[in-house]
């Protein structure tokens, strides 16, 4: 799985390629690149669903298992099956799928009578996108700043608080940290200031409502971030070439910019690509503690019910994102190093 | 002929010659001086303790019932019958703790050993085969990868139902890929150097060397690695516990005992501070073994 | 001061390490004239590169400069501030490391590296530098240098990434270059080319060359004057001519010995200097170098000798000098170790000698 605390990236991307013509200039080496990882997602999109949907179907009991006794009876499960095409072999219930799926019909949710997925989705969508592009520029902004500031400073206090934190906050699962920080800025804040003030603990608003959710989503990515660019910061710093930097008389500015951070950042922006399968996780937790309707606490109301088009959806979705963000990293990482032989 | 003697007898340098050490004293003592590693080591000794006595404890009467319910004194502050206090059903705060140190320990410890068979064996099948099997491996585990851990999880759970197996199984299917990468890229470079030497091996089967030098040189970096996967995979338990599709109750978890005391969240906070304080200390005390481990077996600081 | 384009006063240079304090300079004054071709040589260790550094104010962390002065024509850069110390860096002195393959930048294409040299210190406008990459690439010799500027560092080879350091030296017309090993990382074929173009350039522009190495035959082929130090300071300085036909000091005179030379006689014998450097942490006393000499006196381990002058230009810091040290001893004593066949050759013929005491 993207395992979501260690960055790592997929193995693959050269297929065994039939060279119709040699790449003359690194430009169509790049074009050759991009596209064949393109299509290496389709077949791994493919499996994906394949996987998916077949667990659906290996579980026990059916969907319309109703909990405390009163079952339907035979004939309305009989109709339903019917009317949702769970009467037909598998492989033909597949390849319809993925025939819906490519006209974007998710099917119809089994929690929510009559109310098709795909509309659920697109209801639920935004809180997660806003939470989870707001988180991923928290993570940049504050996981590259303080990598590099303590990396700069090496030793100093601002290394220790900056690595302290970094420790604390790759360490502790986000699903404490939201309650932590429930408890202290929403309880305590509240007893504290007499009921005056205190952030809201749950539901969403473009407003302060968004702080602790972001801030909780973004706290592990962040602290890995920093770390990884720290180190390879220093690591830089040792190097031969920021001495030269220095000897032909540029400017700080000129040498950290160009010549130390040009490098550091680099396995930095890898690590971004597995940082995504991340906050595609952590939404699920941040956003069923703090009680948001986006597509992470669907996902869970989904599992808990059994709504089998609506999980199948969800994880396709999910992993659709994972993947066009490691590509999207791995065509990035290529143009920024120029070392990389794109063979 | 006399050959004169030079009149300039080398001087004694006072060289500090480094004893050999084996290479596991070595390990052992770098690890020592990494206090951090040290105490989260302590600390996993205790929990490791905790969770073996757990169950003798509450036989001689030092720690209560996890899962008796005191109607009467629901949502307790901490006193002399509960040091803890009790949840929201009237239950001992401490032992259902200490008994949600089991199953954390448990699962997350024991994973492990589904990681390097699953992970293990294809990382070294891909890493020894090479070729199409590697390239179909790899592409295997690539597919394996897409989907995000904890989603996965949450799907297996809910098709094979929530019980300590199913949640035990789903944790170790999911998170195996770094494992088998890193088993593949040691076969792989092992080959390498083994190729030339096997060249001339005279008898002695080729996999067989190959399998005789991995373990040593591969040792090292799983050994880190699963140390880190101990927070990761307690992570998912207790987050699935949490989500109400991991461990049922009124079994102990922390991740349940986190869901339950937020319910109770505004009457008495402290109930999901423990809980919480626990997974946090647990999983920075193996994250800080892990470093430790790390920088002791790095080869590049050896002295 | 009229032609001395860089005076080194006292310079002392330490280093403050958990271990204790590194004098790694200690109380070197040396000179450059215009146009010259200065060597500087000695072991690893003895302090060559931690001058060049400090003459550049780039002495990294543990280390300071912490007395001395190093004057620039009028300029003391040790008195600079860091604005200033900018303005000198690849400017007034241009300065050449050792290991070409680490020291360029390796995301970056090799002419905006040289362009960069040059806009740093505006005296050229950005276009202006842009025209004169292809010039300077050419001047060091690099073929296709249109095309070349547009390639990264690991594009070229060893040879061509040195030269084109070279050529980033020289970007800004400096007046000293100091090439610090240039050719310690290269292949024996490509040390004489960078080596030819060094000489070339010193010839064609004026530039003065400080070169640092331990490889003595470089030094013989470029320069006119040599520094030898030892144990961060200077032990012996005089033209090269001179110092190879008669070193005054033992080290020096062991270093000379140590490389076989192709128009002498051959020798079966190869000689190495026995023992270690001293730890710059806890010097011996009296003359540093004592310990590892042939041809030591008692004073010798009681009192530092100074700098004196020893023949025209020359000077030495010994007590004894190898001009007294008599001949037959001296030839004998050649070898401080003596190569093992010889040793054999020699116990063939005297079976009953006891072991030579075999320094090595």
């Amino acid at each position: 799985m993207a395992n979501t605390a260690i960055g790592g990236r997929p193995a693959g991307g050269a297929l065994p390629v039939r060279r119709l013509l040699a790449p003359s200039s690194r430009g169509a080496a790049l074009t050759f690149f991009v596209l064949r990882r393109v299509l290496w997602m389709v077949p791994v999109l493919f499996f994906v669903i394949l996987i998916t949907f077949l667990l659906m179907h290996l579980a026990p009991g059916s969907p319309w298992d109703r909990a405390g006794g009163r079952q339907l009876s035979a004939t309305i499960v009989q109709n339903l099956n019917v009317r949702y095409g769970l009467d037909k072999p598998i492989w033909q219930q597949f390849l319809l799928y993925l025939w819906n799926v490519s006209h974007f019909d998710f099917g119809l949710s089994y929690q929510y009578q009559g109310r098709s997925v795909g509309s659920l989705l697109v209801n639920a969508w935004p809180y997660t996108a806003t939470l989870g592009v707001l988180a991923f520029s928290l993570i940049v902004v504050a996981g590259v700043g303080l990598g590099v500031i303590a990396a700069l400073r090496q030793n100093s206090r601002v290394d220790y608080v900056a690595m302290g934190f970094s420790t604390f906050g790759a360490s502790v699962p986000n699903f404490v940290v939201g309650m932590l920080f429930i408890i202290v800025f929403g309880v305590f804040m509240y007893k504290l200031t007499g009921g005056a003030y205190s952030l809201p603990v749950s539901g969403f608003g473009l407003d302060d409502h968004l702080i602790m959710p972001v801030v909780t989503l973004a706290l592990l990515p962040t602290a890995f971030i920093a770390r990884l660019t720290r180190a390879s910061t220093l690591d830089i710093l040792r190097q031969d070439y920021v001495r030269t930097a220095w000897a032909k008389g540029l400017t700080e500015r000129l040498v950290v910019l160009k010549h130390i951070l040009k490098n550091s950042l680099i396995p930095v922006v890898t690590a971004l690509g597995p940082t995504f399968a991340f906050l595609v996780t952590g939404s699920v937790i941040v956003e069923t503690v703090f009680v948001i309707p986006g597509i992470g606490s669907s996902f869970v109301t989904a599992v808990l019910s059994r709504d089998y088009p609506m999980i199948l959806a969800t994880t396709i979705l999910f992993s659709i994102v994972v993947a066009v963000a490691n590509l999207v990293v791995d065509v990035l990482y290529v143009f920024i190093d120029p070392r990389v032989r794109l063979t | 002929m006399a050959l004169p003697i030079p009149a300039a007898p080398v001087e004694e340098v006072d060289w500090d010659v480094p004893e050999q050490v084996g290479l596991w004293t070595d390990v052992w003592r770098r690890f020592r001086r990494n206090r951090l590693a040290v105490a989260g080591a302590v600390v996993v000794v205790i929990l490791l303790a905790d969770a073996l006595l757990a169950g003798l404890l509450q036989q001689i009467g030092l720690i209560q019932d996890p899962i008796k319910q005191h109607v009467e004194i629901t949502l307790a502050g901490p006193s002399a019958q509960h040091l803890l206090g009790t949840d929201y059903l009237g239950r001992d705060t401490l032992s259902r703790l200490m008994y949600g140190a089991r199953i954390s320990l448990t699962i997350g410890i024991l994973v492990q050993a589904i990681y390097v068979v699953i992970g293990g064996t294809i990382g070294m099948i891909a890493g020894y085969a090479g070729g199409r099997v590697d390239n179909l491996l790899m592409r295997f585990t690539d597919i394996w990868y897409a989907f995000p851990d904890l989603l996965f999880v949450l799907v297996l759970v809910s098709v094979f139902g929530p019980s300590l197996l199913s949640i035990f199984a789903a944790i170790g299917i999911v998170n195996w890929v770094n494992l088998a990468r890193l088993v593949r890229g040691q076969v792989l470079s092992i080959k390498e150097k083994e190729y030339v030497e096997s060249a001339r091996a005279v008898g002695s089967s080729h996999f067989k060397i190959v399998l005789r030098h991995l373990v040593p040189n591969a040792l090292g970096p799983v050994i880190v690695t699963l140390t880190f996967g101990i927070p990761a995979a307690i992570f998912l338990e207790a987050a699935l516990s949490y989500l109400g599709v991991g461990i049922q109750p009124p079994t102990p978890s922390w991740g349940v005992m986190i869901q339950d005391g937020y319910q109770a969240i505004y009457a008495s906070p402290w109930q999901v501070t423990f809980p919480a304080f626990a997974i946090a200390i647990t999983m920075l005390s193996f994250s800080f073994i892990g470093d430790g481990l790390r920088d002791a077996l790095d080869p590049r600081m050896r002295q | 001061m009229a032609g001395k384009i860089l005076r080194i006063e006292d310079l002392k240079t330490q280093f403050f390490t958990s271990r204790g304090v590194v004098r790694a300079v200690d109380g070197v004054s040396l000179h450059v004239d215009e146009g010259e071709t200065v060597a500087v040589v000695g072991e690893s260790g003895c302090g060559k590169t931690m001058t060049a550094l400090s003459i550049l104010r780039l002495v990294p962390d543990p280390g300071r400069i912490v007395g001395g002065h190093i004057w620039f024509r009028d300029r003391d850069v040790t008195t600079m501030d860091a604005e200033q110390v900018r303005e000198f860096r690849g400017n007034d002195v241009a300065m050449i490391f050792q290991d070409p393959m680490t020291s360029l930048n390796p995301v970056t294409k090799v002419g905006t590296q040289i362009e960069e040299a040059m806009t740093a210190h505006e005296r050229f406008s950005p276009r202006d530098a842009l025209e004169r990459v292809i010039p300077l690439l050419q001047r060091v010799r690099i073929p296709a240098a249109e095309r070349r500027r547009q390639d990264y560092p690991h594009q070229f080879s060893g040879g061509m990434r040195q030269r084109a350091m070279i050529a980033m030296g020289l970007a800004n017309e400096p007046q000293l270059i100091i090439a610090d090993e240039p050719t310690t990382a290269l292949d024996v074929t490509v040390q004489a080319q960078i080596v030819t173009l060094l000489k070339q350039l010193n010839s064609e522009l004026g530039t003065a060359i400080m070169l640092i190495t331990h490889n003595m035959a470089l030094v013989a082929s470029i320069c006119t004057r040599v520094i030898v130090m030892y144990a961060g300071r200077v032990v012996e300085e005089g033209p090269v001519r001179q110092i190879f036909k008669s070193p005054q000091h033992p080290y020096t005179w062991s270093l000379l010995r140590s490389v076989p030379r192709v128009d002498e006689v051959r020798r079966s014998r190869l000689v190495s200097i026995t023992g270690m450097p001293p730890d710059l942490v806890r010097m011996p006393p009296g003359c540093k170098f004592h310990p590892r000499c042939a041809f030591r006196v008692d004073r010798c381990s009681d009192d530092e000798p100074a700098l004196d002058e020893v023949g025209p230009n020359q000077v030495a810091r010994c007590w004894v000098l190898m001009r007294n040290v008599p001949q037959e001893a001296a030839r004998e004593l050649e070898a401080v170790t003596i190569s093992r066949d010889v040793v054999e050759e020699l116990k063939a013929t005297a079976p009953d000698l006891e072991d030579v005491a075999d320094g090595s």
